[in-house]
């Protein structure tokens, strides 16, 4: 579904600010897969998924969604393939708007936005039956500004404008990261569900390795840019923090280091 | 008492001018409110207006027509702007400032070298849309009212489509618009064009008001249309979302503005101090909200150490 192939990439190239961040990035992900993605700081997590949305261009290399070579194309247009949730619940929504015209604006993804009317009777009554699954009551507040919503509901409505189109790839960006840790787990809870009911491809940066453990069904460590660790399936499942730190260290010969994620 | 009678033969004249710059803040209000970007493009391109206007009209061309050209030339001029901005990558507001000054030259051009063009009443009277006129007054205010009227209906209808939608969702969030697939360079340049439109469309209609087309008449717009739409904002704040309704609030706000304006002027101010008068109550609202959050947090600190 998702095809990295020997990615390049440089900040600041030629400057004292130089960072090579990518040098010969390579991941496949297969129809389904729904990836958690675990590393240190600086690791190129971030960037990586960036990469993918296309927020910035790569230096070499190629990105191929479902059989199309994306990489040069711009972040709009790679939208269509992409449902796509940030680390800061204000990035994903629109504060000034209703909920329901941020969902209305996620519903016209992928096809051109002409001068028809945007939200109707029928579209509206969708939205309600969506936001009525999220459990949050969110169904009686679509003409409430996005802003006035706390993060944990701002970002249950991102992830639900993510999948709405059913895209082929979602990208998560430490989403709950900005959350107490009961909105996270139910954040957490809405994910599962939604990548299962649309049969999803997900690719999920978490700082939480006992979420990277129990979510997904394969998890990808990163140090310095590389992918250091790749475990799927059974091996996935039986995995415990200590067990991850340990693999860790030995596959990169450094300890693991992400401030966030020791202390959780 | 003769003092208050003459005071209040201003202020037809005042809501005339009110309505005239209400159309031409409703257009700034879509870049200023809705796109969050600061386009300095209107202060020439409601002059374009003007002078295309004008120059259709004294040459034998339909009125609406003239118009309607002084629209597609508004339009023209944000469309620069956009590029400017968009594909040179030139922040917005030095982008609207070089085409500001673009259109100084264009506008000459178009009045024929000439900084001052009339429409002599004599000839063309019968032939505007709105008269110079005080006579005429009534008849004037009532079809600019009829035309901000359509052109609010209009937009409200735009911004509920789902280009619109698109376009105030640029102004809210460009993260966000880009992952929703929204070409944000696209939805900003549509949205100075049809902001610099609507403002050549006013400028059209101001230069029939004043029988005139100047070379001059756009110096300082920007700082009218800011005061509209601020005053609007303040005085009927937090009252409602509804687009239509704020939309409506901008005019209200031009109007009061004209109102104090008339009255100051009235009251015996020199015309010369009129334009460091708009800059500092637009300073002043601006600056207001502002202040407060500053004086809110200090006095919370001293609370907090006390």
């Amino acid at each position: 579904m998702l095809e990295i192939k020997n990615i390049y990439k440089t900040f600041n190239e030629g400057t004292i600010n130089e960072k090579k961040v990518f040098e010969g990035l390579s991941l496949t992900l297969e129809e389904g897969d729904f990836v958690t993605v675990i590393g240190g700081n600086g690791a190129g997590k971030s960037t990586m998924l960036n990469i993918v949305a296309g927020a910035y261009p790569v230096d070499d290399g190629e990105i191929i969604i479902d059989g199309v070579d994306v990489t040069n194309l711009p972040e709009y247009k790679r939208a269509k393939f992409i449902g796509r949730v940030f680390q800061d619940p204000r990035m994903g929504t629109a504060s000034d708007m209703w909920v329901e015209e941020n969902m209305s604006v996620a519903d016209s993804r992928g096809h051109n936005r002409g001068v028809r009317w945007a939200i109707r009777g029928k579209d509206r009554e969708r939205y309600r039956e969506q936001l009525k699954l999220l459990d949050l009551g969110l169904e009686d507040r679509l003409t409430t500004k996005m802003g006035l919503l706390s993060g944990g509901q701002r970002q249950a409505i991102t992830l639900l404008m993510a999948a709405m189109k059913k895209p082929k790839l979602l990208l998560l960006d430490e989403h709950t990261a900005a959350l107490d840790p009961k909105t996270a787990a139910k954040v957490l809870e809405i994910t599962d569900k939604l990548v299962k009911e649309n049969k999803l491809t997900a690719l999920m940066v978490t700082h939480n390795m006992r979420d990277a453990i129990a979510h997904g069904n394969r998890i990808i460590m990163m140090n310095a840019g590389k992918i250091v660790l790749d475990i799927k399936g059974e091996e996935k499942q039986k995995l415990t923090v200590e067990a991850l730190l340990a693999k860790f260290t030995e596959a990169s010969g450094a300890e693991f280091t992400n401030d966030r994620a020791l202390l959780s | 008492m003769d003092i208050l009678l003459n005071w209040v033969e201003t202020l037809p004249g005042a809501v005339g001018q009110g309505l005239v710059w209400g159309l031409m803040a409703i257009g700034l209000y879509i870049t200023f409110k809705v796109l969050d970007l600061a386009d300095l493009t209107v202060d020439g391109s409601i002059c374009t207006g003007a002078a295309v206007c004008t120059m259709l009209l004294t040459n034998g061309v339909n009125i609406y027509i003239a118009m309607l050209a002084a629209l597609v030339a508004g339009m023209l001029a944000g469309l620069v702007t956009g590029l400017l901005h968009t594909l040179l990558g030139i922040p917005a507001i030095l982008a609207g400032i070089l085409t500001q000054l673009m259109l100084w030259s264009v506008n000459l051009i178009v009045m024929d070298g000439r900084a001052n063009v009339a429409i002599s009443r004599f000839e063309y009277g019968d032939k505007v849309l709105i008269s110079a006129g005080s006579t005429e007054i009534w008849t004037t205010l009532a079809i600019l009212a009829g035309v901000i009227a359509v052109a609010i209906a209009v937009l409200y209808w735009f911004f509920g489509t789902e280009m619109g939608m698109s376009l105030r969702s640029t102004g809210c969030n460009l993260e966000m618009s880009r992952a929703q697939g929204i070409n944000t360079n696209f939805t900003k340049v549509f949205g100075l064009a049809l902001s610099n439109g609507v403002v050549a469309f006013a400028g059209s209609l101001l230069a029939q008001q004043q029988g005139a087309a100047d070379i001059n008449m756009g110096r300082g717009a920007i700082v009218i249309g800011l005061a509209a739409v601020i005053v609007g904002e303040a005085l009927f704040q937090k009252k409602t979302t509804n687009f239509a309704i704020r939309l409506i609030f901008v005019v209200c706000g031009a109007i009061i503005y004209w109102f104090v304006f008339q009255t100051v002027i009235f009251l015996g101010l020199p015309s010369e101090y009129l334009k460091m008068l708009s800059a500092l109550v637009v300073a002043l609202f601006l600056g207001v909200p502002y202040m407060k959050k500053y004086v809110i947090k200090k006095k919370k600190n001293k609370k907090k150490e006390a």
